[in-house]
This record gives C-alpha cells, sequence and structure tokens, in this order.
C-alpha cells in the first residue's frame, strides 16, 4: 500500500472535486440566474449575501429542510438510486481534468491516465442511466417521456462527440490531458496556433478541422448535458419538467447539481483539449518539458488560468442557454445524425488526408 | 380558396443558423451589458426605493374621507358610495346630526363608516359618485394588517390618511 499516493490522491481529490467544482457547481447556478437576469432586464438574485452570492447556500438549505416525497407509484429502489447515478459520473469524470501543472513536483491532476478523453466518455455517457432510471422509475407518463428522449439524444450526441475530438488526438499522437495541455503550452492551443510549432504553414492547415472539431463538440457538450438549445429531455413546456416531475427536495437538488456538474466539467475537458488547459497563452510562465520545475507561484497562476478559462466557458454556456430557443425533437435527430455524425467523420478523414501530407 | 404562404428563399449561410446565432447574441449581450454597466435601470429595488416620488397624478390608491376647511366631516351619509361599490367594500351607519349642532342644517352624518381594504379594487368609483366630493383616493398603496379585522379601516383611519381638502365645493359653508 503506497500511502503518500493515498494521502496526496485524498487531498487532490478533497481539494478539486470538493473545493473548487462543487463551489463552482454553487457559482454557475447563481451566474446562471443573474446572467439570465441581466439579458431579461431583470436584477436576479441580489438579497442574500454581497451581490446575492450567497443565495446558493439559502437554496442548499431549502431543499434539505423540504420534505423528502416519493409517490405511492414509483419503483423504490430505482427512483432512489436515480439521482445519485446522474451526480456521481458528473463528479469521476473530473478525475482525469489536469487542473494545473504540477506543484511541489506533483502534477495537478487526480489520475494522470493515459487514456484520459476515452475515460471520461466512457464515464460520461454512465449519467444517461441515471436520467432513464429516473424517468421509468417515476412510472408516470411525462417523466417517461423524458426519460426516453434523453436516452436517444444522449446516445445520438454522443456519437458525434466521440468523433469530433479524434481529429484533435490524431493531430496530439496522445490521449495523455496532461500530456496534451503541455503540448499547447509550448506549441499554440488547439484554437490559436500563433506560438511555437503552431506557428506554421501546418498548424495554419491543421486549424480548419480544429475549428470544425471544437464547434461540433461544443454542441454535441450541450446536447450530452442537456442545456438548452437541446434541453428536450425537461422540455417544460411539452413535459412538466422531464425525467425529474416527480422527484422532491434533495433528489432533485442532485438532477440540478448534476447537470452543473456535469457542465462544469464539459467546460473543463474543452478548455483542456481546444483551449490549452491551465496555460497562458504565448507560452508565459509554462514549463520548458512536462518534468520540468514550475515554481508554487507559478502552479498557482496555472490553477487560476485553467478556472478562469472554465468560467469563462460556462458562462459562455449560460448565454447561449438566454439566446436560443429549444430544437424541435426531429431538427434535433436530424442534426445529430445527419450533420455532425458525417462531418465529425468527414473531418476525420480530413485530418487524416493533412497529416499524411504533411509527414 | 387556400392561401398560399410564401416561405422565403434561405441563402447557404443563413442555412448554417451561425449568421442568426451570432444576431442572437448580439440582442442577449446587448441587454446584458446595458444592465450590467448600469447604462438602463428597470427595476426598482422595492423597500429601499419605494414608488412614491414617481406616482403619476392619476394615481389611484387607498380611499379615505377628508373634511373641508371648518374641519366639518364632508360625508353627509347619502350612502351613493356604499351602493356603488362593485366588491361592496364600504359599510356606513348614517346617524342624525343633533339640533344644537354647529351644522345642524347638513342633517346626517355617518357614524360608522367602514372600507374593508381586502375588498377594496381601488376602481375610484366611490370618489367619482360622491355629490359632497368627501371621499377621495389617496397615494397609499401599502395596505397592510395581521388580520382581516385590521385591514377594515374605520371612520377614524379613514380621515387619518384623508386630512383636510381646502377649496372645493362651499355647500354648507356659512362664511360664503
Amino acid at each position: 500500500m503506497d500511502w503518500q499516493l493515498l494521502i496526496v490522491s485524498g487531498i487532490k481529490i478533497v481539494g478539486f472535486v470538493f473545493m473548487a467544482v462543487l463551489p463552482l457547481v454553487a457559482l454557475a447556478v447563481w451566474a446562471e440566474r443573474r446572467v439570465s437576469a441581466a439579458i431579461q432586464d431583470r436584477v436576479g438574485p441580489n438579497r442574500v449575501g454581497p451581490f446575492g452570492l450567497l443565495q446558493p447556500v439559502a437554496d442548499g438549505i431549502k431543499f434539505l429542510l423540504k420534505e423528502d416525497f416519493t409517490p405511492n407509484h414509483v419503483r423504490k429502489g430505482y427512483y432512489w438510486l436515480a439521482p445519485a447515478l446522474v451526480m456521481v459520473p458528473a463528479l469521476l469524470t473530473a478525475a482525469v481534468i489536469p487542473f494545473g501543472s504540477s506543484i511541489f513536483g506533483e502534477p495537478l491532476v487526480i489520475a494522470d491516465l493515459d487514456v484520459g478523453p476515452l475515460f471520461v466518455f466512457a464515464i460520461a455517457s454512465l449519467t444517461v442511466y441515471g436520467i432513464v432510471l429516473a424517468g421509468w422509475a417515476s412510472n408516470s407518463k411525462y417523466p417517461f417521456l423524458g426519460g426516453v428522449r434523453s436516452t436517444s439524444q444522449m446516445i445520438s450526441y454522443e456519437i458525434s462527440l466521440g468523433l469530433s475530438i479524434v481529429p484533435l488526438l490524431m493531430i496530439y499522437g496522445e490521449l495523455n490531458l496532461s500530456r496534451i495541455v503541455q503540448d499547447q503550452a509550448q506549441n499554440g492551443w488547439a484554437l490559436l496556433p500563433l506560438w511555437g510549432e503552431g506557428l506554421s504553414f501546418k498548424g495554419f492547415v491543421l486549424w480548419i478541422p480544429v475549428i470544425i472539431s471544437f464547434i461540433i463538440f461544443t454542441t454535441s457538450m450541450f446536447a450530452e448535458t442537456n442545456r438548452l438549445p437541446f434541453d428536450l429531455p425537461e422540455c417544460e413546456t411539452e413535459l412538466v419538467a422531464g425525467y425529474h416531475t416527480e422527484y422532491s427536495s434533495m433528489k432533485f437538488a442532485l438532477f440540478f447539481l448534476g447537470e452543473y456538474a456535469a457542465m462544469i466539467i464539459g467546460s473543463g475537458l474543452a478548455v483542456t483539449l481546444f483551449l490549452g488547459g491551465w496555460s497562458l497563452p504565448f507560452g508565459w510562465l509554462s514549463p520548458e518539458s512536462a518534468d520540468a520545475h514550475v515554481t508554487w507561484w507559478q502552479a498557482l497562476i496555472h490553477i487560476h488560468v485553467f478556472f478562469g478559462k472554465v468560467i469563462a466557458f460556462v458562462l459562455f454556456f449560460i448565454v447561449v442557454r438566454w439566446t436560443l430557443p429549444r430544437f424541435r425533437y426531429d431538427q434535433l435527430m436530424k442534426l445529430g445524425w445527419v450533420f455532425f455524425f458525417e462531418i465529425a467523420l468527414a473531418n476525420v478523414v480530413l485530418t487524416a488526408l493533412l497529416l499524411m501530407w504533411f509527414s | 380558396m387556400a392561401l398560399v404562404v410564401e416561405r422565403p428563399k434561405l441563402k447557404w449561410w443563413e442555412h448554417l443558423y451561425l449568421p442568426a446565432i451570432a444576431q442572437g447574441f448580439r440582442i442577449t449581450l446587448g441587454h446584458f451589458f446595458k444592465i450590467v454597466s448600469g447604462k438602463k435601470k428597470v427595476t426598482m429595488q422595492y423597500p429601499e426605493e419605494k414608488w412614491d416620488d414617481h406616482l403619476p397624478e392619476h394615481y389611484r390608491g387607498a380611499p379615505a374621507l377628508v373634511t373641508d376647511e371648518q374641519d366639518r366631516e364632508r360625508c353627509v351619509a347619502c350612502q351613493l358610495c356604499e351602493f356603488i361599490c362593485p366588491p361592496r367594500a364600504i359599510t356606513i351607519q348614517p346617524e342624525e346630526i343633533p339640533s344644537d349642532d354647529q351644522w345642524a342644517k347638513v342633517e346626517k352624518r355617518p357614524r360608522e363608516f367602514d372600507i374593508d381594504m381586502v375588498r377594496c379594487i381601488y376602481c375610484g368609483l366611490c370618489e367619482e359618485v360622491c355629490p359632497e366630493q368627501a371621499i377621495y383616493l389617496r397615494k397609499d398603496y401599502a395596505i397592510i394588517g395581521l388580520s382581516r379585522e385590521e385591514m377594515v379601516h374605520d371612520k377614524k383611519r379613514l380621515y387619518e390618511i384623508g386630512g383636510k381638502r381646502v377649496g372645493l365645493v362651499n355647500k354648507w359653508n356659512e362664511l360664503k
């Protein structure tokens, strides 16, 4: 038993998941309400604490104190299991996201897996079980319809989500997220190849497939996290609240938190893959190689840069939600299967041809 | 004859959705930055900022009774307001003015004048119908109470809200 590894991992898990991601979830809920309010010329919650920042705390207390009602007609076991199955995978995927370079020689990632993106997709697709079980176990028609919609939507978009990052992985020749970020720190972010080796004819040409990947990846991420414009599983106008109609109190809160946690981890993955993770642009303050020594204040800056980027991406998620109307279901399926699937496949072939041409 | 609605022919870039999305962002972010930078202000923060200074002239708040220049109560208990009141919020018990009173020639006055503010719909018909110009809708809008009884304004409270009003009809004015 390697005690040191256990303790360090424990600190990283507590530090990243419980002291960074979960507060970020609360912050995202607050930001969602304030930003949507500003977009609609309202004020939003501004009473609890400075700028209403403690509003999520008040919401949490409310959720905990509310009656935890279980209807008689539900399948109890699955009904209780479903909220956990939504929340847990979202947090599990945090394990492979590098949230900083390294501090005191310790890489700032909980599990430095060599199959990072695969792990994320494998675990993130478990979320669909939570939603399906919620819809099925509720034993009522609206949750059922929401669950069914969610299943087909998530399975459809998982394909284009997975395929969209294949070109990127081909360009990096790497599946380890930490090394991908290190590579981007030295040779230009995927979306901003303006320094290092990225600033070349090759980098410029490879920019085209990367941008296509980014658009498909981001859109699929919206669909995967059940956010507007793809929030058909909960679609208030048609399905009351979709799969969580029958849930109340903390069980409902878990669905809510799971959705936001998935959004934050998804943003983290997008930032890691496309926007250079924890690295500053133009290689400022970046270590020379993966093993190079990083001073503690540089590491702190890297952590802040990572979270700054994640917050910016989450804000983008929020603004999109309050800008775009919901798709119709057939449009959603058409977009997923007819456009994104084909474009993502073609993008893989295009990237392969370009890489062959350059090698 | 069937009406044929012409569908607009979309250009290829319009089919891409992306220009429409950009337009949408321009609108939402425009609103966002206008509100955040404080250039535009819509909401009034209620308990700190109140409507008091911003109420329009024609605002209809709580109905109240008024007295005239000589502190005589204008109401002569004709009960027209009681009859016209659509939600029947007004209850009047008239009484005769004793003959030794200064205003004995007015003959009648209300002994009790209750307005149930739970029922009142602030329509202003009482003000409109009153032949003596004795009842007015004031600008008080925050009418609160912890019970139904507290929400009934009696005569004393109504004169408190209404106060004195001068320069109106001087039908009973002896100084005239």
